[in-house]
């Protein structure tokens, strides 16, 4: 059986400085990032001499080992929420906490742009005046420079990784329709002969390679990067990288949850099982492309057995597959029945929609809002596609701060309240290890000396560092460790009994 | 099983198509609604534009992006 697919999302940030004669973005995502934990600091201090003077201190810790491809001098903070915030090549990145179904993903990833949104005004604050800093979620300029959304999930280890390459590159071609956040005009240097004023998604135009290790050029659509940061004799992380930053909390969810659903019938082989429906590409890079210029979604891709449809009814066949797979197996890979009857609820909901009316998405899916509200303005004021206020709508609509988004005007659906997701900022999810990380770090940050995703690292000031492993996603959960934390009066003690 | 039979769609329906290359289509039904709410958004939305747009267009470079 499929196990669950714990996710989490990673999101790098555009960020620009304005009013600056030397805007260097590494110094300013540092601003940001240390603004915003020292503010935390700040608060929580406050509340440790008013109200809680038995509890440790600081929510937040910085990391003392780092995977090496990290660049260590920057900043690093993993928050009480279980996320991670840094500073990552030029941009601010923020890792969602492991998640272990698709609503919790969507709500950690939302308390992300919340985040982002409450560090600019920390850093207004620090700046020359003069000086503010604009923070967009998107993934890119407009100019041919992208930055990446990553999606990550947990698989069984004992797949063949053949077979998800061959299994996933369709949905991931054919799931644009619903995951894109839309861009004006195109970054490509060919557009397969299609004229593009607008199109689905941010990121198709920057891959070339089917399957690779790179991220930062010949983007593949499937990566190869192996670092599962839990046991890897039982698990793979698949880390993907083709997906678009979504502002639309239904975009995410679909992305995510549709994505988590597609890999568990890929560990159980329900492509094969269910009568080998195979849907390989003739050319999935030409297709990822295709799929993304196509406003009018009835262009055919070209299959490898010489078949064609469209991304459409491909997304269909993967959903009658999914409803298959439900009946059969259940949902307990994708967090049970109810977020899981949910995913398959709104799949087919999206993909009616996208059929008959995709302007009736126009408060469901990014791309298409976006569309409707600069095609809109466009057409008030004769403007070409080419207009830079276009392009300054496009980006705007990805602006993290509430009064500026154009994403915030639009009266977009949601699936969460916002006192979830302002709570998601500081409490982590309860039923991932993300939730022993986090509790720790709110109770004795000040001890923790390092925390990464797969262990936390104590200093109790007189023994050696003292190393707690947490190579078990879904072990340290509420349920496993609420008593054992609340029964303890200091991290010595949580160290002996878990000794024991 | 009704439910999925009905859900069902036939992918053979589009091999028989030829390629179009279409304008993203314009809604019709509930039209006329959905242009009003339209309208009175794009009424603010000058409001909400940054003053200096072509020059935050311009100046918008992100390098070093995975």
């Amino acid at each position: 059986m499929a196990i669950v697919k714990v996710l989490g999302l990673e999101t790098e940030y555009g960020i620009i400085i304005r009013g600056s004669s030397d805007p260097n973005p590494i110094a300013a995502s540092s601003a940001l990032i240390n603004a915003y934990v020292a503010e935390l600091a700040r608060r929580v201090a406050w509340d440790f001499e008013d109200e809680t003077p038995g509890k440790d201190a600081r929510g937040f810790a910085r990391e003392g080992s780092m995977p090496p491809e990290v660049e260590t001098h920057l900043v690093n903070a993993v928050l009480t929420n279980g996320a991670r915030y840094y500073v990552d090549h030029a941009h601010p990145e923020y890792s969602t906490p492991e998640c272990a179904n698709a609503m919790d993903a969507v709500r950690f990833d939302k308390a992300g742009e919340r985040i982002l949104a409450r560090s600019v005004i920390a850093a207004s604050r620090i700046l020359p005046p003069g000086q503010s800093i604009v923070v967009l979620k998107n993934n890119s300029d407009g100019k041919g420079n992208s930055y990446g959304t990553h999606e990550n999930y947990l698989m069984d280890r004992s797949v063949p990784f053949a077979r998800i390459v061959q299994r996933v590159i369709p949905h991931f071609v054919s799931r644009q329709v619903f995951t894109g956040a839309g861009k004006v005009g195109t970054e490509a240097s060919s557009t397969l002969g299609m004229e593009v004023t607008f199109q689905l998604t941010q990121r198709a135009d920057f891959f070339e390679e089917e399957v690779g290790l790179e991220t930062t050029l010949k983007r593949p659509i499937v990566n190869t990067r192996d670092e599962p940061h839990c046991d890897a004799q039982k698990y793979r992380r698949l880390h993907v990288i083709v997906g678009d930053a979504n502002l639309s909390e239904i975009s995410t969810f679909l992305k995510v949850g549709t994505t988590a659903l597609v890999l568990s019938m890929i560990e159980d082989d329900w492509f094969a099982r269910a009568g080998d429906r195979d849907l390989t590409l003739a050319d999935p890079v030409i297709a990822l492309r295709r799929v993304s210029y196509d406003l009018s979604l009835t262009r055919l891709l070209e299959l490898a057995d010489g078949r064609t449809m469209t991304a459409l009814d491909m997304q269909w066949e993967h959903l009658d597959l999914a409803r298959k797979y439900a009946e059969d197996r259940g949902l307990e890979s994708v967090g049970g029945d109810e977020i899981g009857q949910e995913i398959l609820r709104r799949w087919e909901h999206v993909l009616g929609a996208l059929e008959s009316d995709p302007m009736s998405l126009a408060s469901t899916l990014d791309w298409v809002a976006k569309y409707r509200v600069i095609n809109g303005y466009r057409e008030r004021h004769g403007l070409s596609w080419r207009d830079p206020k276009l392009a300054a709508m496009d980006l705007q609509y990805h602006d993290v701060r509430p009064e500026k988004s154009l994403y915030e005007r639009l009266g977009m659906e949601r699936l969460l309240t916002e006192e979830s997701v302002v709570a998601a900022m500081s409490e982590p999810p309860t039923t991932t290890r993300a939730y022993f990380r986090g509790k720790c770090l709110e109770r004795w940050g000040s001890q923790v000396a390092a925390a990464n995703w797969d262990s936390l690292v104590f200093d109790l000031g007189t023994d050696p560092l003292r190393r707690v492993p947490m190579m078990e996603p879904l072990r340290g959960t509420a349920a496993h460790v609420d008593a054992l934390l609340e029964g303890c009066e200091s991290p010595a003690e949580l160290l002996a009994r878990l000794g024991n | 099983m009704a439910e999925r039979e009905q859900i069902k769609k036939q992918p053979s329906r589009t091999e028989t198509e030829t390629e179009t290359e279409e304008a993203a289509p314009a809604s019709t039904e509930k039209g006329d609604k959905l242009k009003a709410e339209l309208d009175d958004l794009l009424d603010e939305i000058d409001e909400v534009l940054d003053e200096n747009a072509e020059e935050f267009v311009r100046a918008y470079v992100q390098k070093g992006g995975q």
